[in-house]
């Protein structure tokens, strides 16, 4: 099996990876790339743990090629905290208790990054909308809309922390 | 002193809504879980499972699967020959298949290699001959008096017969003035928690050592196992949890793949990472068993309760694990709720060609709950009595000991009670609700912490230890696995309650076999009830340290010094130190300062004498009482829950953020089995293990789920704490089932309330009408 020459950018650093055509990834994030925040929670396509964002859409990890992200920006949970300090919507996951045992927090996040990026004032509704391929198990995720709402309650702020 | 000292104020912590110890690490995405750890050496390793639910094993050739390049290790049966369980008295499984095979997906032999694609393909050369015996998957075939033994030693295929009478059942249905009997059945659920089943274990062949880390609730019951089945002496063995993502019960028993990940890396001399699919993470299950209840009770027409006779068959699965703790419970906890004055109980567990069942959230209790909450509902309405006033009819008045031995010191069901039915508004609009809504209620309760522990060794119940150095940092060293609920941060709470500290001078170390206390692990709800305590206890005795050193200095009458956290004070003088002066006079004896506290439950919540009596025993209970309204489609059978109003006496709220969550939760998870969850097997074979098939409740479905905190402190508890991650779970399905009573006038037996369900039992009713109808128009046409 050939490997080719992927060349993408993964929070905000430029690469240039050799890859299999059947790598996934959520295994060249995980695997060649060491960023473990992305999470394999089911056998594909079903849970949401892998969500990341390429070109800012949400995308499941565990359902993309690596080689199909060549030219893309791919954004990883890891990318979120800017100065090791942790953004909007982490802030809001951890102070309003959107995360429990946390499996499915990064996919959860970014999934909700995702919206939050194209409408910053969500309605329930659309929060719900937008997080309905992700699943928790611990939450009942009650305190996960609850999160979110805090997240952009607090980017509405006139000197709220950016997204 | 003269100094200016830092805030003189005790710093409080209990009570605090206090996000996780290890939250950022979760938001961030930093927190390693098992299959993150990194482990660029590692080999892979891989199952191979029976295709078959019962079968002889004729032969099983692996020279094809050895001789492939790049594989280190092909291990079968043959590599271990001592079986393990859960329970001491009922071990029957091995960590692969010796001879026989008896449920589908069963592990039969395993293999380590470079990479995944050469561990797949090792897999496929390994020759297996099964023949096949006959095989049941339902209870009633496998009690069937034909049927071929599971397990040679165990007749009828029963791993466990229950029958406990307690009080006067015969006199007291006689008594009664409303008796009903009614059967329902209930569907097999399991945990599903989103993190898929991994091991990491490395054998250091040059010392005899083992490590592994894994994805436990109880690591200690892990490090036993691995000793029995290696035959290591369990010094030679390191276990460690990393971050685990969730549980819910399925990680409270030694899993199969942990016992085989290390037999892998001692035969291949090597590390093995072993990942297990979704679907294999399914099928490892231990799951809750399909349940059929047959169910009487006998009231007055007031509503209070004169006897109870319940009959339980659980669908115990292959093997032994958790079964007889979960018949027991079953019964056990028919009691503690409500005043049972009288109450026959008869349970089997029957083995059966399914994966094997085990504890689920709620263990034992939830099933028997719907079929017990529903009966009173349905009861209430004969004798013309609100739902509310049934339950208010029959509450306990703590202290007291119920019939079965169980100690209840604490008791907030009527306070919870009253909290939903205002919340909900029932009084205004159980009456008055549009067509097809419905508003049901239903109480539940659990216990915090089993009294009595699986291993019994005689040590304290649960020990934590603190070390407190120069840096006057304190180390929180615990054994209690934190897969989520947020046992790190409430020991971390309690221990800076009675420092008086803020929690930023405070680290949780948890889970390293080699450096933390053994600890009974996280099942039972036991954590926050007896691992509080013991931290309560470690903490007193540092403290009690840094008094007896400020004492010192000051040559004053300990009880003269007064803690206040940042600083220390001689009482009626202007002397006081800070904190950290205390730790540096503390330290100057003997240096860093290592204290231990512990806790065992004590003797009279360790429930009575006869056979069983241990299990449902606790040192304190929760409460809890919930409102579920719905909204049901008749056309489409489709039921959505509109809210849910829950109120949950925990005691001390520790930390009531968590408290919410845990509740919240549970209550969903609830909804998942009362609604939409339930394994479904073809032959043994397991038809749904993915998230598509065996679907659980998404974001979109589920409602606000609004969390009353009710505090009937229990003198036991840490700082009057219980229980609150299992307790909630229970009440949901009958308040569903109830509210679904209201809104279509059926009641259901069985559950999930599946829309195909309800549309079959709407089909069944409306047929009923309308023979009904024309019988009764033929009736009137003879008349004529």
């Amino acid at each position: 099996m050939a490997k080719r020459l992927v060349k993408l950018n993964v929070n905000g650093r430029a690469r240039e990876d050799a890859v299999f055509d059947h790598t996934l990834l959520l295994e060249y994030l995980r695997e060649q790339l060491g960023l473990t925040g992305t999470k394999r929670g089911c056998d594909g396509g079903e849970c949401g743990a892998c969500t990341v964002l390429v070109d800012g859409e949400p995308q499941l990890a565990c359902l993309t090629l690596a080689c199909r992200c060549e030219g893309k920006q791919v954004q990883t949970i890891e990318a979120l905290a800017q100065d090791g300090r942790l953004s909007a919507l982490q802030t809001a996951f951890n102070e309003k208790l959107g995360t429990q045992c946390g499996f499915c927090t990064p996919g959860m996040v970014m999934a909700a990054q995702a919206l939050l990026l194209r409408q910053p004032e969500p309605s329930e509704a659309e929060i719900r909308e937008a997080l309905s391929g992700n699943l928790c198990r611990c939450t009942g995720y009650v305190k996960i809309i609850e999160s979110v709402q805090a997240a952009a309650a607090s980017l509405a702020q006139p000197n709220g922390v950016s997204a | 002193m003269s100094a200016p000292l830092p805030d003189t104020a005790r710093q409080a912590s209990v009570g605090v809504r206090q996000p996780l110890i290890d939250g950022v690490e979760k938001v961030t995405g930093r927190a390693l879980y098992t299959a993150d750890l990194p482990a660029r050496d590692a080999l892979v390793g891989a199952i191979l499972r029976s295709p078959l639910a019962h079968a002889r094993i004729a032969r099983i050739d692996v020279s094809r699967a050895r001789a492939l390049p790049g594989v280190r290790a092909v291990i079968t049966g043959d590599d271990c020959d001592v079986p393990y369980g859960v329970i001491p008295i009922a071990q029957n499984e091995y960590p692969l298949a010796r001879e026989r095979v008896r449920y589908c997906g069963e592990p039969v032999a395993a293999v380590a290699a470079v990479d995944r694609a050469t561990a797949r393909a090792a897999l496929a050369l390994i020759e297996l001959d099964l023949q096949p015996l006959p095989a049941y998957f339902n209870a009633a075939s496998a009690r069937a008096a034909d049927a071929t033994l599971l397990h040679d030693d165990q007749s009828g295929n029963i791993a466990r017969d229950v029958d406990h009478s307690f009080g006067d059942v015969v006199g007291g249905f006689a008594a009664a003035d409303l008796v009903l009997e009614e059967n329902f059945h209930y569907a097999e659920v399991t945990h599903a928690m989103m993190e898929p089943d991994a091991s990491l274990a490395s054998w250091d062949a040059e010392r005899g050592r083992l490590t592994l880390h894994t994805v436990s609730q109880v690591p200690y019951y892990v490090h036993l196992m691995l000793a029995q089945c290696l035959r290591l002496d369990a010094a030679q063995i390191r276990v460690i949890k990393p971050f685990v993502g969730g549980g819910f019960g399925h990680r409270t028993e030694t899993l199969n793949f942990e016992i085989i990940a290390a037999l892998l890396a001692r035969a291949a001399s090597a590390s093995v990472k072993l990942e297990l699919s979704r679907a294999d993470t399914f099928i490892t299950h231990r799951g809750r068993p399909e349940t059929d209840v047959r169910l009487r009770i006998g009231l007055s027409k007031t509503g209070v309760i004169k006897a109870v006779d319940c009959e339980v068959v659980q669908r115990g699965g292959a093997y032994a694990g958790y079964g007889l703790v979960t018949i027991l419970y079953a019964g056990a906890m028919l009691h503690a709720l409500y005043q049972v004055p009288a109450c026959r109980y008869f349970g089997l567990r029957v083995y059966t060609n399914t994966p094997p069942n085990g504890a689920m959230r709620g263990h034992g209790s939830v099933d028997v709950r719907h079929a017990f909450e529903s009966m009173l509902d349905s009861m209430a309405q004969t004798l013309g009595l609100d739902p509310f006033q049934v339950r208010r009819a029959n509450l306990l008045h703590p202290p007291m000991r119920t019939i079965n031995d169980l100690q209840v010191n604490s008791y907030g069901l009527g306070e919870c009670l009253e909290r939903v039915q205002e919340a909900s508004g029932w009084n205004q609009r159980h009456a008055h609700l549009p067509k097809g809504h419905g508003l049901g209620l239903a109480c539940s309760h659990y216990a915090s912490g089993s009294a009595k522990p699986v291993h019994w060794s005689g040590e304290p119940h649960a020990v934590v230890s603190l070390k407190l150095d120069f840096d006057g940092g304190i180390t929180v060293l615990t054994g209690a696995a934190d897969i989520g609920q947020g046992s790190s941060t409430l020991i971390a709470q309690t221990v800076a309650e009675v420092m008086g500290l803020s929690m930023e001078r405070l680290r949780v170390l948890a889970n390293d076999s080699a450096l933390t206390p053994k600890d009974n692990g996280s099942y039972s709800s036991r954590v926050s009830f007896m691992v509080g305590n013991a931290a309560i206890n470690a903490a007193t005795a540092l403290r009690q340290v840094l008094l007896e050193a400020v004492a010192r200095k000051f040559a004053v009458p300990l009880e003269r010094v007064e803690c206040l956290g940042e600083s220390y004070r001689i009482r009626d003088t202007d002397h006081a130190l800070g904190y950290k002066e205390a730790v540096t006079l503390a330290l100057q004896p003997s240096g860093t300062i290592m204290v231990s506290g512990n806790w065992s439950t004590p003797r009279d919540t360790q429930g009575g004498k006869f056979r069983g009596a241990a299990v449902g025993s606790s040192a304190g209970y929760s409460y809890s009482a919930q409102v579920v309204e719905v909204a049901v489609d008749e056309d489409t059978g489709l039921v959505r829950v509109v809210k849910v109003w829950v109120a949950h006496d925990c005691g001390r709220a520790i930390n009531p953020l968590a408290v919410e969550g845990q509740v919240q939760g549970s209550v969903w998870m609830g909804m998942g089995q009362a609604l939409c969850e339930q394994t479904q097997y073809h032959e043994g074979f397991h038809q749904n293990a993915n998230f598509l098939g065996y679907q659980i409740p998404t974001i979109v479905e589920s409602p606000p789920i609004e969390v009353f905190i009710v505090e009937a402190l229990d003198p036991n508890g840490p700082f009057g704490a219980k229980e609150a991650g299992e307790g909630s779970l229970a009440g949901f399905l009958p308040a569903l089932t109830n509210a679904i009573a209201q809104a279509t006038g059926l009641r259901l037996h069985a559950l999930p309330a599946s829309p195909e369900h309800l549309l079959d039992a709407l089909q069944v009713r409306r047929r009923q009408q309308k023979l009904a109808a024309s019988k009764s128009a033929a009736l009137q046409k003879a008349q004529v």
